[in-house]
């Protein structure tokens, strides 16, 4: 039973990770219907951000602290959007008419460009660096249970942010519009809708939700390196369309039952080598089964 | 000036089987001498060949019948592994004189084996659509990966060494030529006109009595086999197979040729073929820089020019039905 | 009577809550006009969709030659001897015109994979063949001089044709027609009856037609059926349904009560 809960609490604080990310892949999706292949590098951008912001702010703020960490996850997030709108005015604005295969090649390029010149020695080098400490890390021991104090925040953080994403796409009128332009672009710019500035703020609002997540990622990992958001990009790839990819509560709940699955798999002997295997196993039977995800809706195509 | 992008006037079709031969026999004038060769560009050479296999057979699945796939690099790694563990399984009990058929049966199986594979990735595929069999085929490559690094029998993570040097020039030029002949000679028929169809539009082509489960899955199970073969002439001149060179990276280098020579043109991709092997040892003296600049390639590519390099006087392919 | 070629018994299609086509019944003879015709949405397409197996029944059945055929594949319907065209065109845009048809005739090929990798003297002379035959075909259908032009580069109006020429190779006893005569002039309108009359007669095959124009369809049809809401509210010469109160009301309603 130990053993169980343990899993379970690590699986959550994983999948929620998984679900930040997957956010972003599916709001991107659902508004320009294309896989942003470029999701998992901005991850790793918002990563090295705090890393290089810590310093800074440290000077300012005490560091490990809740505001120190508050200061800079904000200031990541807020760079990271930046990021993301600039690349979508750069690479894929242009490519807006083409077919979308085009575009996800563009998107995998785009990807691969980060990645390389993000190793190279003038900017960050290939190195894996340690993270600063942003939060005063503890361990709760609750009669056997290991519960990491980061681990906690991961989960509780994801929940906000979740509800702030709930709100935000349900109850604003950017959101509405956001829901808007990913059922029917045309009919939304007829209706008055800023096409472009909708699709920039959603890659904005992906791109913070990234950021977030590459520093919560970050904290638990051994360190970070520039392609750190290669493997957690690919899960949450498969969580989007676990969920149904382009359906936000989606997102969230094929992060969770991701990292849960994950997490219950490596720590059972025998199958922990394949735990890499696993997420995309899970994707193909998705695809293969139901292919509009847990919580998605089939479209059909008319003849 | 009418512009035909698949079509074939009915002579060149009589002239498939005698470029064919002629890119056997040369394969073979090639291979007496090619001892002569300076070993570096003789390396060259192969690793040409056998990128031609690679982008000729991935064209047939991505380019000529449209079913993207990112996976293509693990066919190849089941055909080199197949080979290679056949290869060092039975060279002990193969006398020297017979060590060529050794290869050959080698090849050929790795070849089957990835044919096999084929058939496991493309028949689930069937009903997926552009980028969610992008993802699938990445999928299935991954997996392949992962199992790969998982079997001891083959040397897991840390690879299998020790593999018998019997890929030649002549055998790659002649298994290049006989790959070139049979992606040609199949799509360049009424047969093969199918292929196209399907791409163009499924439900159009069921309609005129094509079967598009057939076409994807024969595509699929030949692309898969030709990247066996390759995966199978790779070990054998590497002479070390790792799990991770059969990578997602792999795999994009293999779309970005297809891409380049504009999907669904063989002399495009050929060509194309060529210019990537090369290109990586022409810019040896900018390493630093060199993946930097492949990936700006990519995009340069997509925004410019995404119906490839030679597609001389075709005009871009319209918002295809994807 | 005949036995009838075609025959949809109470066909019905439902996609969730909504019956796109309810209880269908419609008889085609081997060598019948018949045309289709209905308010927008009425189900018209969908009912072609149905006799071309691109969706199955929910109820009922659907007769072909005699066949039980709810459950055949397209491409296998095909074969059986039913072609269509769309009525937003769809043909293969990467295919020369010759091509297009070279294509649909392929299920009637005997050059199979083997053959086209063998390359010998059969398979030569049966690709020449075959070309002979898509550009005969073409020929009388006046495109035979486009044979090399990219598909999608035709004027509309030749689309159409083309379209129907690439239908016809796949020699059809059964050709549905969905809506052929959109987007045309009346000058065209007149070819094109003329064209159907002509197909129907050197073919000697059956003709299905969906089509909004009216004079199109009293013009040429010996049989019509009337759908409104998936539903066949008549069924008779052209004659029979220009005088049907139920079709008058479906096409423009009813007239409005006086205000007392």
């Amino acid at each position: 039973m130990d053993w169980f809960l343990q899993q379970l609490i690590n699986g959550l604080a994983l999948g929620s990770i998984y679900a930040l990310i997957a956010l972003g892949y599916t709001m991107v999706y659902g508004v320009l219907r294309f896989i942003n292949f470029a999701h998992a590098d901005v991850l790793m951008l918002g990563a090295y951000a705090a890393y290089f912001l810590a310093p800074a702010v440290s000077s300012v703020l005490p560091l490990p602290s809740i505001t120190g960490a508050l200061i800079v996850t904000l200031l990541a997030a807020i760079i990271c959007a930046g990021i993301g709108i600039l690349i979508e005015f750069l690479a894929y604005r242009p490519l807006r008419a083409r077919p979308k295969l085009t575009v996800l090649i563009t998107a995998i390029g785009v990807s691969l460009f980060i990645e390389f010149t993000c190793q190279h020695k003038a900017v960050f080098g290939a190195d894996t660096k340690p993270f600063p400490k942003l939060l005063p890390a503890a361990d709760y021991n609750w009669g056997g249970l290991v519960v990491s104090s980061n681990d906690l925040v991961v989960v509780v953080v994801t929940a906000l942010l979740l509800a702030a994403m709930w709100f935000i796409v349900q109850r604003t009128k950017m959101g509405t519009a956001m829901r808007a332009v990913s059922f029917n672009q045309q009919a939304a710019a007829l209706m008055g809708v800023n096409i472009n500035r909708i699709i920039s703020f959603t890659f904005g609002l992906g791109s913070a939700l990234a950021a977030i997540a590459g520093i919560l990622y970050a904290l638990k990992a051994p360190g970070i390196e520039p392609l750190m958001g290669v493997q957690p990009g690919l899960r949450a790839f498969v969580a989007a369309v676990l969920g149904g990819i382009g359906n936000l509560p989606g997102a969230a709940l094929g992060g969770l039952l991701l990292g849960l699955l994950e997490t219950f798999a490596g720590g059972i002997s025998g199958l922990s080598n394949y735990r890499d295997g696993i997420a995309f196993a899970i994707l193909i039977l998705i695809l293969l089964f139901k292919p509009a995800g847990l919580l998605g809706k089939a479209t059909v195509e008319k003849v | 000036m009418p512009s035909t992008l698949n079509s074939q006037p009915s002579t060149s079709s009589q002239g498939a089987k005698r470029w064919l031969l002629l890119g056997i026999l040369l394969a073979v004038v090639v291979s007496m001498f090619s001892a002569q060769f300076n070993r570096y560009y003789l390396g060259i050479l192969i690793d040409c060949g056998i990128n031609i296999i690679l982008a000729v057979s991935l064209n047939l699945i991505n380019g000529h019948t449209g079913q993207f796939s990112l996976g293509h690099a693990g066919f190849m790694a089941v055909g080199g592994y197949t080979a290679a563990k056949f290869s060092l399984v039975f060279l002990p009990t193969v006398p020297e004189p017979l060590q060529p058929v050794l290869f050959l049966v080698a090849l050929v199986l790795g070849g089957l084996v990835a044919a096999l594979a084929g058939l496991g990735v493309g028949v689930p595929s069937l009903r997926l659509k552009g980028d969610y069999l992008a993802i699938v085929t990445l999928g299935f490559g991954e997996i392949i990966r992962v199992v790969v690094q998982n079997m001891e029998a083959v040397g897991a993570a840390s690879g299998l060494k020790g593999i018998p040097k019997f890929a030649t020039l002549g055998w790659t030029f002649a298994l290049a030529a006989i790959t070139v002949y049979v992606v040609a000679a199949l799509v360049n028929s009424t047969y093969g006109r199918g292929f196209i169809a399907v791409n163009d539009d499924e439900v159009a082509a069921s309609s005129m009595g094509i079967n598009p489960v057939r076409y994807k899955v024969t595509a699929f199970v030949t692309g898969a086999f030709f990247a066996g073969i390759a995966g199978g002439l790779y070990a054998h001149h590497k002479q070390f197979l790792s799990p991770t060179g059969f990578d997602f990276l792999k795999s994009i280098d293999i779309v970005v040729m297809v891409i380049l020579g504009g999907m669904g043109r063989t002399a495009g991709v050929i060509i194309a073929a060529v210019i990537l092997t090369l290109l990586p040892e022409v810019l040896r003296s900018f390493a630093d820089y060199r993946m930097i600049i492949y990936s700006l390639l990519i995009i340069a590519l997509m925004m410019a020019r995404p119906q490839g390099l030679f597609t001389l006087g075709q005009k871009k392919k319209g918002a295809a039905a994807i | 009577m005949s036995a009838p070629l075609l025959h949809l018994d109470r066909a019905t299609i439902r996609f969730g809550g909504l019956t796109a086509v309810g209880d269908f019944s419609l008889s085609v003879q081997p060598n019948e006009l018949v045309g289709l015709i209905g308010p927008n949405g009425a189900g018209k397409t969908t009912a072609f969709n149905m006799i071309t197996g691109v969706y199955q029944p929910t109820a009922g059945a659907i007769h072909f030659g005699g066949r039980h055929i709810s459950g055949v594949k397209p491409h296998d319907l095909t074969k059986l001897g039913i072609a269509r065209t769309f009525q937003n065109i769809r043909l293969f845009g990467s295919l020369s015109v010759l091509d297009n048809v070279r294509a649909a005739m392929q299920l009637h090929c005997t050059n199979g994979i083997r053959s086209a990798l063998m390359r010998g003297k059969n398979f030569h002379s049966h690709e020449r063949g075959i070309e002979k035959e898509a550009l005969e075909l073409l020929d009388i259908f006046d495109l035979g001089k486009l044979r090399d032009e990219d598909a999608k580069s035709l004027p509309y109006g030749d689309q159409r044709r083309l379209e129907i020429v690439r239908a016809l190779a796949t020699k059809p006893k059964l050709l549905l027609l969905d809506e052929p005569a959109a987007g045309m002039n009346p000058t065209e309108k007149e070819e094109l009856m003329h064209l159907i009359q002509f197909i129907k007669d050197k073919f000697n095959i059956a003709i299905m037609l969906v089509e909004h124009d009216m004079k199109v369809v009293m013009g040429i049809c010996q049989k019509i059926a009337v759908l409104e809401y998936g539903r066949k509210i008549a069924e008779g010469t052209p004659d029979e349904i220009q005088k049907n109160p139920k079709v008058i009301a479906a096409y423009l309603g009813t007239e409005e009560e006086d205000d007392a």
